[in-house]
């Protein structure tokens, strides 16, 4: 999630190694960037990812947050 | 919502206690009790004054105008979490208003199109979330606290600054209500009279379910 709404950074299935180490080193530089990667899981629930899961549908890079 | 998961922010707060019903309520209290002890003695002195002397009506008026004016702002900061940021990014707004309604149900995404809050359903309560703070009713809906919290990037559009804040919420409840600034407990009615019009009908929406 960025200032345009939102940017696709990568997209990979299960059995396509290829993109998915493209995606592997997107997310580390999100994550490099101070990004912090989530996966939706419906509603009500999320999970804190450290690592990208390749059986994801869905990450999101959120910016951290703080009391204002 | 998960309870196993710990929100990474925590980190940030080490020497934050854990804000969890207990801890909650305990501030409740506290807050209705600090309430009372800033009113009655103006009230008080009010009345006393005009029982004993009544040329010090206008002084009495003044004591009792106290008594009514400080618990409003204290309610009116309450409900300034919520209220509508700058700067923002208009442009991209519609493409987060997308992935917001993405990560909502049909109820929901209907009410935070018309009132700018996203109701989310918690184990400590339920949750209204703003683009800079959220608002909790706890259950029963007779109280409710507003913290201030947002997302650290300051030029996101207002759906995405909700979607940052619904995320970490959905991650970590108790670790989202640690990290954010608690700025309120009371009534709702005290907190909703104080709100913008459009988003009153998602505190009564909130009061409902939590009711």
């Amino acid at each position: 999630m960025d200032q345009t709404g939102h940017t696709t950074l990568a997209e990979w299935t299960a059995a396509d190694d290829a993109a998915f180490e493209a995606a592997l080193r997107e997310f580390g530089d999100q994550r490099g960037l101070g990004y912090i990667g989530t996966v939706p899981e419906g509603p009500g629930k999320a999970t804190h990812v450290r690592e990208l899961p390749r059986d994801a549908e869905l990450v999101i890079m959120r910016r951290p947050i703080a009391g204002g | 919502m998960s309870t196993h998961q710990v929100l990474p922010e925590l980190a940030s707060v080490p020497w934050r206690q854990p804000t969890d019903a207990h801890w909650l309520r305990r501030w409740a209290r506290i807050w209705h009790a600090w309430t009372l002890l800033y009113t009655v003695p103006f009230i008080c002195a009010g009345v006393a004054m005009i029982w004993l002397e009544p040329l010090a009506t206008p002084v009495a008026l003044a004591a009792l105008a106290h008594a009514w004016i400080i618990p409003e702002l204290y309610a009116f900061r309450g409900a300034s979490v919520v209220r509508p940021k700058q700067p923002r990014s208009a442009a991209g707004e519609p493409v987060a208003q997308g992935l917001l309604g993405d990560l909502l149900g049909h109820d929901e995404r209907e009410l935070q199109r018309g009132t700018g809050l996203v109701l989310e359903r918690g184990e400590l309560g339920v949750w209204l979330l703003g683009e800079g703070g959220a608002l909790l009713v706890s259950p029963g809906g007779r109280r409710m606290h507003c913290f201030c919290v947002r997302a650290v990037e300051r030029e996101l559009p207002p759906s995405d600054r909700i979607a940052h804040l619904l995320l970490a919420l959905r991650v970590d409840e108790e670790g989202f209500a640690t990290v954010a600034n608690h700025a309120f407990a009371g009534a709702p009615w005290r907190v909703r009279r104080r709100m913008p019009g459009r988003m009153r009908p998602a505190l009564d929406a909130a009061r409902r379910a939590a009711g």
